[in-house]
């Protein structure tokens, strides 16, 4: 690969109408016979494969410009139409230019009063490419079409019809292409500005084609097949037809056929010709292979999520780049992700030879393709040497200035991706780690901006070539720099999982750990800086990983109290030392008001990081340290409190039994505006709803407090008192579609109820606790409740995804100019200042400035 | 450059300031620290604002219901909620899919729910069938006659007099006799025979008498601050604004058209930020307000409400290729090509599609290295 300095850039493209002049310049060769290959398997001069349109065997030359496959970009060639033919895609403006110019002399039917009035607007705003052009135009056009007569020469304008696809009626009399073509070339350059045509675009006339341009060969290159035959491209194949039909037709016309017949082949033609623009027009039967698939045509290739646009044009292929099974290691610091040998093996970063490097980078070419080891050396000349061969001489022969295409090595800088890339934080930044063993580890405090779990969860990887990619990657894209989310300001990476539950066993109540445990527990989390005491209390011992100097409080107001009395109810943290209060998700998970936001604002992204870390290495080693199990028995309820769970559920039924009781006697008193029906099932859901939590509430009383499941669920690690009711006491009413079940058979849910039961129990209410066990009929309930959860969740994420897109397609050029406005790509201004005060919300403490927090800062003091 | 420290920021810094008890000199330094936290708080220039504006809505959409219909208050009011009803907002559709409003009133007449109710009364749309009673056909003498149900005008406050007034407005060939009973009896005109009376009858039924059109339900609701406010479902925002009893400032409505129509694009603007922002909310998703007024901002900058969708924003950008990117890409081509338009590839997608730096970010500054073969032509132009 030879590599080039860039010296030009693209400043801009445009689009304007190909002309027939241009169109015949681009020809290189004119396409007169539908044959592809002689017997020889040579392709057949002047036919669809001919060389002078570039080459697509590796072997031959081109004929247009000497070059092999590598280089020759393709060039176009031509079909001469025997007739005119309208170009599909330019229809619809045809038929605006032909209703709104006169049909004998040409102009536009608009007075010469009113053109005087529009023109300099319509000038102006074309030349500013404004689009109040789009909307002058538009009420001219709709005044041209409405006018009978022309106000030039006074000629009566008929009636014009687009008879689909392609067809013009003027009154009933058909016009042909050749009559729509000399209809449009009488239209004055002057007079085109009326029709919302730029008189630069080219002219109203080349919209109706006369020559075919012919793609390169390179565009529709075709294929061998193992059998040796070869498969032609669906454009070659389409191309076929009309040489084919464009040939039969110069024939028929030359040999003087009868006009029905040439007027048959012109249609067809015009058909085959539409069908090479775009093949799936509606009333345009779409043009087959023979096997009957549909063919591809042009505008196929372009449309849509798999067309050139959206899918080579806007996202890339790219080299470099790995995927695989994720799996969490929490040894590993968040900032780093494991990479498997074999993938860092084949990975590569170019690395320049320099006179101080160069025994560093000799070393990887010693290694070959051991790990770590180079593949490839690049040299000045622009040759790549493989490593297998000849080690030797490259080694000899390595000298300042070759690039070495070394393997990735522990600390290298690489992006770390999870799809779907919803935020900024789904990709990062990270440090390799190369591991054994064939996933990319990650710690598990970093599973939340990637939304990520390891159920079989894959990522992508990708390495940065280029110094200045490194360079941004570390600043701007670390792991430690995205750990305040934009969204809100606040953390959206922080402990989770093992190491708040750990935090939390360490920090509660007044733990003594001999001098030994201590030693053991921060060594191995990394904490070298060990105070020579013989006892330490679990505080103190995370208090070792704070910076010396931080103070917080988590709430200014009990503050005073709490330090009084030590009660450990709020977070105090003084000079560094944990003070009171225990340590759980809300003081070191994601999210706001954490002491994690604090270290980041204070000592930022790097020392946060290492805080994180050693969270994360304390956290579960505390864990460890104690042991942790939970049993299903955490869940048990004790008799004599399941039967008021019983008899609070019981109540709850009679109550709606009651409401029921009143419907049917038709006494319920509808609420305003809504049926009696209506009311019923209203007042039914919240009766249900509260028996629900009232059961949970009675339960939680005894499981609260020192089970282990509800250590869990207390410090934030994972689960949640509901999920203890819903094993223990109740799971509640099951809801579909938001209503209570009310579908099945014909007036009840299941076979095993009344008909015209509306009970709480017949209409999806489950009054058993899963540990206790459902009865069949609310596992059927159940089940149509999960399944509801499951399609919702199906019809969610296309509807979100369509609006995340649009949302991004819109708002993607919009960006900060160096005077604090928020422009777009035209420079409008869509803000003077963003936010109207102009605060990043990621350098933000959650979205404001937190005054308490710097008047807590210096009132301390 | 440094910029002033906004009002509100300023307020509550001397608010809490106030409530410690330190020196002079200390209070000094908060000032001018949080002075100096604000300018460091400041967007960079370049910052991609819009993409993170658009990731911050559109990536908590996943978590967002899909459940149409949500029981406000009382649950006699449906709102939409949750994804549908950003959606609906940010596609600028013209009429909401559940429209309602939100009618505060001053503080006068707010003092009870009688009061209350006294209001809302007066704005629901009634139509005759809704309080008539007792209707019946005299064939024989080719009349019509209804009374009022007794209950229903007082729950709906309104007086035979002014529903024969309305109905005279809308049916000027008919006459309208109140008799001594309290019945109306209409006289329909001369030529009318058995069908058109009976049409009429129907019609009669339809026709708009009391309060204000579109207003189709009213529900006096407590705000947690204990003060009275009303839930509308139908919204008709100028008529409402016009009734003395409402406070005009905090009365809205949840159709973002109507509020720009009679209010003004700013009003529409802050419509769609609060619409947006309450429905986030509601659905405890935390999306910090600077996002949704750029997204609002956008959608507002040209004067009219423009959805975010390919008729809307989209297409109001310069760049061929930046719509031909989004959707139907063959469409703008050849448009493009009729209208010869240049795309001078300032936007990222552009950027993207030829392979060049995005104009976005670190993408902007430029190094230009000339050569000395180079620089010196250069060189030489310029001095000429």
């Amino acid at each position: 690969m030879k590599r080039e300095a860039i010296k030009d850039k693209i400043a801009g493209i445009e689009f304007r109408i190909l002309s027939p002049k241009l169109a015949r310049k681009l020809a290189s060769v004119k396409i007169m016979t539908p044959e592809l290959y002689d017997a020889d398997g040579y392709p057949v001069d002047n036919g669809l494969m001919d060389l002078r349109m570039g080459v697509i065997d590796p072997g031959l030359r081109c004929r247009t410009c000497g070059s092999r496959v590598q280089d020759c970009p393709g060039h176009f060639g031509g079909i001469e139409l025997a007739r005119p033919v309208m170009h599909v895609e330019y229809i619809s403006y045809v038929y605006d230019f032909l209703r709104a110019s006169c049909r004998s002399c040409g102009r536009v039917i608009l007075s010469e009063a009113d053109m005087e009035k529009w023109r300099e607007k319509l000038e102006n705003a074309q030349k500013e490419d404004s689009l109040v052009q789009v909307d002058i135009g538009k009420a001219l056009l709709r005044k041209m079409k409405n006018a009978s007569k022309c106000p030039h020469c006074g000629e009566k304008q008929e009636k014009i019809k687009l008879q689909k696809p392609s067809t013009f009626l003027e009154d009933i009399r058909k016009l042909t292409s050749i009559d729509v073509r000399e209809r449009l070339e009488r239209i004055p350059d002057s007079d085109l500005i009326f029709l919302g045509m730029n008189i630069m675009a080219g002219r109203p006339e080349w919209m109706v084609l006369t020559i075919l341009l012919v793609p390169p060969n390179t565009v529709r290159p075709s294929i061998t097949l193992e059998s040796g035959q070869r498969s032609e491209d669906d454009l070659t194949h389409k191309l076929g037809d009309i040489v084919r039909t464009n040939q039969r037709l110069s024939e028929n016309i030359s040999a003087g056929a009868p006009q029905i017949i040439i007027d048959d082949l012109w249609d067809l033609l015009q058909y085959h010709i539409t069908t090479f623009f775009n093949n799936s027009i509606s009333q345009v039967p779409p043009a087959r292979h023979r096997s009957g698939r549909v063919l591809k045509t042009l505008s196929d290739r372009i449309k849509s999520k798999e067309g050139r646009f959206r899918h080579n044009l806007a996202g890339k292929r790219v080299d470099f780049s790995a995927r695989t099974v994720i799996s969490p290691d929490s040894k590993i610091s968040p900032e780093e992700v494991g990479i498997p040998y074999e993938i860092a093996a084949e990975l590569t970063i170019p690395e320049r030879v320099t006179e101080w490097n160069i025994d560093w980078l000799r070393k990887f070419v010693e290694n070959g393709e051991k790990y770590p080891g180079a593949n490839y050396v690049l040299t000045p000349n622009g040759r790549k040497k493989v490593m297998k061969e000849a080690k030797e001489v490259i080694l000899s022969e390595l000298a300042p200035g070759d690039i070495v295409e070394r393997h990735l090595i522990d600390g290298d800088i690489v992006f770390f991706n999870r799809q779907p890339s919803l935020h900024r934080m789904s990709i990062m930044a990270h440090r390799v780690k190369v591991l054994p063993f064939k996933t990319f580890r990650i710690n598990p405090a970093v599973v939340h901006p990637y939304n990520a779990d390891f159920d079989g969860d894959e990522m992508n990887l990708h390495i940065p070539q280029t110094e200045e990619s490194r360079a941004e990657a570390k600043v701007l894209m670390a792991l430690s720099t995205q750990i305040i989310t934009p969204r809100y300001g606040s953390p959206i990476i922080g402990g989770s999982k093992d190491y708040v539950l750990g935090c939390y066993l360490l920090t509660k109540g007044n733990k003594v750990f001999s001098r030994e445990d201590a030693m053991q527990l921060l060594i191995s989390s990394g904490i070298e800086d060990i105070p020579n005491k013989k006892e330490f209390t679990g505080k103190e011992i995370f208090s070792l990983i704070l910076p010396k100097d931080l103070h917080f409080v988590e709430d200014l107001e009990k503050a005073k109290e709490a330090e009084k009395n030590k009660d450990d109810s709020i977070v105090i943290i003084r000079k560094g030392n944990l003070v009171t209060g225990v340590i759980d998700k809300k003081s070191i998970g994601a999210g706001r008001g954490s002491v994690l936001q604090e270290i980041f604002k204070l000592y930022g992204p790097k020392r946060s990081l290492e805080v994180l870390e050693k969270i994360s290495l304390l956290g579960s080693n505390v864990v460890m340290y104690f042991g942790f199990s939970v049993s299903p028995a955490d869940t048990d309820v004790s008799p004599s409190l399941y039967q008021k769970v019983v008899t609070r559920l019981s109540d709850a039924e009679t109550k709606v039994d009651d409401l029921i009781d009143l419907y049917n006697k038709g006494k319920l008193e509808p609420y305003p505006g809504r049926t009696a029906r209506e009311t019923l099932e209203t007042s039914i859901l919240p009766i249900l709803n509260k028996a629900r939590n009232d059961s949970g509430r009675i339960v939680l009383k005894e499981m609260t407090g020192k089970d282990r499941t509800f250590l869990m669920i207390r410090s934030g690690a994972n689960g949640s008192p509901l999920n203890m009711v819903l094993i223990g006491s109740c799971v509640g009413q099951q809801n579909l579609r938001g209503f209570r079940i009310n579908r099945g058979f014909r007036n009840r849910t299941l076979s095993h109820f009344k008909k015209g039961d509306l009970g709480s129990s017949a209409r999806g209410f489950i009054k058993h606790g899963y540990k206790a066990g459902l009865t069949p009929t609310e596992f059927f309930f159940h089940a149509i409740s999960g399944r509801d959860s499951l399609v919702n969740k199906g019809m969610r994420t296309p509807k979100s995804g369509y609006l995340q897109r649009r949302l991004v397609n819109a708002l993607q050029d919009i960006k900060v100019f160096p005077d604090g406005t928020v422009r777009d790509a035209s420079g409008t201004i869509v803000q003077f200042s963003f936010g109207e005060d102009g605060i990043d919300v990621s350098k933000s403490d959650g979205g404001t400035i937190d005054v308490d927090m710097i008047i807590r800062r210096h009132a301390s003091k | 450059m440094s910029k002033k420290i906004p009002s509100t920021i300023e307020k509550r810094l001397e608010e809490r300031i106030k409530l410690i008890d330190v020196d002079t000199s200390t209070k000094k330094k908060i000032r001018k620290e949080v002075e100096t936290e604000f300018q460091r708080m400041q967007v960079t220039s370049g910052e991609a604002v819009g993409v993170i504006a658009a990731q911050s809505i559109g990536e908590p959409g996943t978590q967002m219901t899909l459940n149409v219909f949500h029981f406000a208050g009382v649950s006699e009011m449906n709102t939409t909620v949750g994804l549908p009803r950003i959606i609906e907002i940010l596609d600028a559709r013209k009429t909401p899919s559940t429209p309602s409003m939100t009618i505060y009133l001053k503080k006068k007449y707010a003092k009870s729910e009688d009061d209350v109710r006294k209001v809302a009364a007066k704005l629901l749309h009634v139509n005759l069938g809704d309080v008539a009673d007792d209707i019946s056909v005299d064939l024989l003498n080719f009349r019509l006659t209804f009374s009022l149900d007794e209950d229903l005008k007082k729950t709906y406050a309104v007086k035979v007099k002014e529903v024969i007034e309305m109905l005279e407005k809308v049916f000027k060939d008919c006459e309208f006799k109140m008799l001594k009973t309290e019945k109306i009896r209409v006289k329909p005109p001369a030529e009318a025979d058995v069908k058109d009376i009976y049409k009429l009858k129907v019609k009669l039924l339809d026709t708009f008498v009391k309060g204000i059109l579109g207003i189709n339900h009213v529900l006096p609701m407590k705000t947690e601050s204990g003060e009275w406010y009303i839930k509308t479902a139908g919204t008709n925002l100028k008529k409402v604004l016009e009734i003395e009893e409402i406070d005009t400032v905090r009365t809205s409505s949840n159709d973002i058209f109507e509020i720009g129509k009679v209010l003004g694009i700013e009003a529409a603007r802050s419509a769609i930020i609060h619409e947006t922002l309450e429905v986030l909310n509601q659905q405890g998703i935390n999306v910090n307000i600077r996002h949704l007024m750029l997204v609002s901002d956008t959608m507002t900058v040209n004067g009219e409400v423009k959805g975010i969708t390919r008729y809307g924003v989209t297409a109001l950008k310069d760049s061929v290729l930046a719509r031909a990117s989004f959707e139907v890409p063959t469409k703008h081509l050849f448009k493009a090509t009729v209208r010869k338009e240049i795309d001078h590839l300032r936007g990222v997608v552009e950027n993207v599609m030829i392979n060049q730096p995005v104009p976005v970010g670190t993408g902007i500054p430029k190094l230009v290295y000339r050569s000395e073969k180079d620089g010196a032509k250069k060189r030489d132009k310029s001095s000429k």
